[in-house]
């Protein structure tokens, strides 16, 4: 397969109301080289469904592996949950014969067959491995040598190790390089792995809400100027309900939450508007003009 | 959980474990030695006066079917698998509830936002319905066309699935 292509993997969060990260996704992309081919259709991951149906979930994911096999690529996703889901169902039924019999008995009432052929990435191990840190220097024309963030990653995209492997999900270190990479520093803050709450939300908001404003008071405390997100759930958990968690507990941040390819695009030159900043939630003005100050 | 209310002996189903070491991700749930670092490391736990997942591995290895299967807390959990991942024991215990959600929807037991993702899923293929306006707007932001789901391939290759009865239940 060729190595910088791949069939797009949108998710269901992302068009539904994170299209900031997708925008600024396919510019940096763009800028790298890296072609991207759309999904030929598209059915949901299968991974918010797995609490209902186990066997549903793994239908679904296998589904979109066989829809990828016949187009003769990879997948690029932009999601941990959808990258996490689609590694691990291609991992149990490459391994697990009967298994993916049973799989395939479904797949064949609607002529698809799963055979293993297709792999499935999450946009950070993209651009990690197959496009690489050199290359993503190079296309460093402002680095943000002023900034100092926070990183966040997203739980599927770390764990469980035994079927993801690609980075420590003790001490992940994936994030941190890349974002090291644009020129920006970024900062160790307490229980840096932790869940952002978001698949909780649906069942207690409240709970939800509190996981979310612990990582908000962490990051304050290292006096980070914004957190950098990979995962569509993680944006929304931060940026969408900063707001909301400090009025509810009397708290103040005015912290931004980037979308990591909104960063790299930053230090590749390319503008706010390119960009989508403007569609965050919280200000961002503050750093546009510290980093915008920063190259005079 | 109402874990202050005494087990009775009638309580108790001994079938129990066996059913859940038979599933996909159950398999390892008698290995549990109680030591507590999955509650303990739980970040939902850490917020939440009910949600412990080490009572809920020790209600299901004791047979407590119908406390375990019929408790709110069992929705609660995150799946964000760091007790997964740091179980001296290699117990799944992310997994092992998943499976207990799972046995919990069959019986028709599901907080409505899981029902309404699968809903939403057979209806379009994507798990929210996203408005046509959110659709058209792609275009404006210099985005492609959404890849459209494939509803009738989807309900076929989802035929037979236990849960869906539910949902025709509902009358959706
Ligand atoms: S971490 Fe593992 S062994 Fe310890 S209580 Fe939890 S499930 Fe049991
Ligand atoms: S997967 Fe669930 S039980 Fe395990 S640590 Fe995360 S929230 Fe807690």
């Amino acid at each position: 397969m060729a190595e910088n292509k791949y069939l797009i993997f949108l998710g269901c969060a992302i068009p539904y109301r994170v299209s900031a990260y997708e925008i600024s996704s396919r510019k940096v992309l763009q800028k790298l080289g890296v072609e991207l081919v759309e999904m030929p259709e598209f059915n949901c991951c299968g991974l918010p469904l797995d609490p209902v149906s186990h066997e549903m979930m793994l239908i679904l994911a296998a589904r979109n592996l066989a829809l990828a096999e016949q187009k003769g690529l990879n997948i690029l996703t932009l999601c941990p949950g959808c990258a996490g889901t689609l590694k691990k169902v291609n991992k149990v039924l490459k391994e697990d014969k009967a298994l993916r019999e049973e799989i395939n008995r479904h797949l064949k009432e609607a002529g698809l067959e799963f055979k293993g052929t297709a792999d499935a990435k999450h946009i950070m191990q993209v651009l990690i491995e197959d496009v690489g840190l050199e290359k993503i220097k190079d296309t460093v024309v402002k680095p943000l040598t002023t900034l100092k963030v926070a990183e966040h990653n997203g739980c599927h995209i770390l764990r469980p190790r035994e079927f993801i492997g690609f980075d420590d999900p003790e001490d992940p270190k994936t994030l941190k390089t890349l974002i090291e990479a644009t020129g920006a520093t970024c900062l160790d803050y307490m229980d840096e792995t932790e869940c952002c709450g978001a698949p909780s939300v649906g069942v207690s908001d409240k709970i939800a809400l509190q996981l979310a404003r612990d990582k908000l008071n962490h990051i304050k405390m290292v006096d980070a100027q914004a957190m950098i997100t990979i995962c569509p759930f993680c944006h929304i958990m931060y940026d969408t309900n900063e707001l909301r968690i400090e009025k509810m507990f009397n708290e103040t941040y005015g912290i931004p939450i980037l979308h990591y390819p909104q960063l790299l695009g930053l230090a590749m030159g390319l503008s706010p508007e390119e960009l989508a900043i403007g569609e965050l939630r919280v200000d961002a003005s503050k750093i546009l003009k510290q980093i915008a100050e920063g190259e005079k | 959980m109402v874990e202050k209310e005494p087990i009775k002996a009638s309580e108790i189903d001994t079938k129990f474990k066996y059913e859940i070491t038979k599933m996909h991700g159950g398999e390892k749930l008698m290995r549990c030695f109680q030591c507590g670092t999955c509650t303990s490391d739980c970040p939902v736990a850490r917020f939440s006066e009910t949600y412990r997942p080490r009572q809920i591995i020790r209600m299901t290895q004791l047979g407590l079917k119908e406390r375990v299967l019929n408790s709110d807390t069992l929705w609660l959990c995150a799946s964000c698998f760091t007790c997964t991942d740091r179980c001296p024991q290699g117990v799944e215990v992310a997994s092992v509830i998943r499976v207990l959600r799972n046995l919990a929807a069959e019986k028709g037991i599901v907080p409505r936002v899981f029902k309404e993702q699968v809903s939403s899923v057979l209806d379009s293929g994507y798990a929210y319905k996203i408005p046509e306006l959110r659709m058209k707007k792609r275009e404006s932001l210099g985005l492609p066309p959404l890849p459209k789901g494939n509803p009738e391939s989807i309900c076929k290759t989802l035929r037979g699935l236990g849960f869906l009865k539910h949902l025709e239940k509902q009358g959706e």
